[in-house]
């Protein structure tokens, strides 16, 4: 039986994101666990996040975790959700600044701060459903049409260097990489597990991705 | 550009849903699985759930209903009521819940505010606010906190709570005017745009709605982020997708 592996490293609430992928992969196995021999197994490899990213490197390193996510990048396909897709750049200047793990070159920095004045200033973090405008074609979002609602909760957004490694972009503030790819890995800023129908398509895409 | 959010908000007691007007006359209104299955299908943005259920010793009946709900519907959820430790916010988010409410026990304890968002992230916190307006007549308006649902004055006024309550690590606020709870009056407009003025994160309207206008009233005007509203989606006055085809004819940016 094929599985995939979803990197616990102790932040955050998975139930939903194992439910979500237990529902769109009836015929694989979701193991949610920390244990680095266990994940390098399975056929791929989504790394959620919730929380700070100080924290978060933190206990990817204490666990040697960070090391297996790098590994395993180069091999089997791979999903980054959120502060899991910020982690996958160089740098995040959360937390005073964070060395990350560096799959994509850039960086992670904070949506500025809401003006003093104004009715509907844009508030910080970035919380509710966005439209994501897609920059290229991708296995990922077949079956999604164009400028999709998902759902986001955030802070912080990545400026990967590399323009060709954005897969789609998003509007709040300024426009911002919503997503990123190359080769066997894919990162989202927002939560396909809590963005519905189409949520679950995309995460339904991923499962099927054999690049 | 960000949405507005439409949210239906389920009262629960001992594992079903439930309705009533100022929590008198109490009726079963079903299944909260399938009630949260009919408004996801609507189009709802998110949920929130609101334990009424007296007696604590039946919070095992909430995290299993939390469970059966977080199990099929892939929105964000929502789940407040009696939330007072630390130990109750990791039992609702193992459940399956997105973010927390927590009311009264800000108030008994600020700090145990800034220990959850600490522990679990600002972004599941959500503190919810009751407030009553305590301002006569011609006075410049006024709002008070009121604790155990509406019935305990705090002395504390409810904008500088607000701001104080995103000092310690509030994500998000939900902002029930104790006047208007039940009447399908409206929101309390005023009292949205005092808190929005004073508060950078998320303000989510609540008590009052009897009708589309008001909920563009609270977003338009009350400059909130989401708006919560029970009975005219329990009894069917409209469902979500028409709320929001309301809204969108009036210019409010929402999710179709």
């Amino acid at each position: 039986m094929r599985s995939i592996g979803v990197i616990d490293y102790g932040m955050g609430n998975l139930h939903s994101l194992a439910k979500a992928l237990e529902r769109v992969a009836p015929d694989q196995r979701v193991v949610v666990s920390y244990d680095a021999e266990e994940l390098l197994d399975c056929d791929r490899l989504v790394l959620p996040g919730v929380g700070g990213v100080r924290e978060c490197m933190k206990e990817l390193n204490r666990l040697e975790l960070a090391q297996l996510v790098v590994e395993a990048s180069k091999k089997v396909p791979m999903l980054g959700i959120c502060l899991g897709m910020q982690v996958m750049l160089e740098f995040s200047e959360e937390n005073g600044g964070v060395p990350a793990l560096g799959l994509f070159p850039g960086e992670v920095v904070r949506f500025p701060d809401p003006p003093a004045e104004g009715a509907d200033r844009l508030k910080v973090p970035h919380m509710g459903w966005n439209r994501v405008k897609q920059a290229k074609p991708h296995p990922v979002w077949e079956g999604i049409p164009d400028e999709s609602w998902f759902y986001f909760v955030h802070s912080y957004y990545a400026r990967p260097k590399n323009p060709a490694h954005v897969l789609g972009s998003a509007e709040y503030t300024q426009v911002f990489a919503a997503a990123v790819a190359r080769e066997n890995l894919v990162a989202f800023q927002f939560h396909p597990e809590k963005s519905q129908l189409l949520g679950l398509r995309l995460l339904s895409n991923f499962v099927n991705w054999n690049p | 550009m960000l949405a507005k959010r439409i949210v239906p908000c389920l009262d629960i007691d001992r594992g079903r849903v439930v309705k009533g007007v100022k929590f008198e006359d109490v009726q079963d209104a079903g299944d909260p699985v399938e009630v949260a299955r009919r408004y996801d299908a609507q189009g709802a943005d998110e949920l929130v759930f609101l334990d009424i259920t007296a007696s604590s010793d039946d919070r095992p009946t909430l995290f299993a209903t939390v469970e059966a709900v977080a199990r099929e519907i892939y929105i964000p959820l929502t789940v407040g009521g009696g939330v007072r430790s630390c130990a109750d916010v990791k039992c609702l988010l193992a459940a399956g819940a997105d973010k927390v409410s927590i009311n009264t026990a800000a108030v008994q304890n600020p700090d145990f505010v800034r220990e959850a968002g600490d522990r679990y992230g600002v972004q599941c916190i959500v503190v919810a606010i009751d407030a009553k307006r305590v301002s006569k007549k011609k006075e410049p308006p006024r709002w008070e906190v009121f604790t155990h649902g509406g019935r305990k004055a705090t002395g504390l006024d409810a904008v500088d709570w607000a701001a104080k309550m995103v000092q310690y690590g509030a994500g998000e606020l939900l902002v029930t005017s104790m006047d208007r709870d039940g009447t399908k009056e409206g929101y309390d407009v005023e009292l949205l745009a005092a808190i929005n003025r004073r508060v950078n994160v998320p303000v989510i309207a609540s008590g009052g709605v009897g009708n589309l206008e008001h909920l563009y009233q609270g977003l338009a005007e009350g400059h909130a982020d989401a708006a919560l509203a029970a009975s005219i989606f329990h009894h069917g006055t409209y469902t979500v997708g028409e709320a929001k085809s309301y809204l969108a004819q009036r210019g409010v940016r929402v999710r179709q």
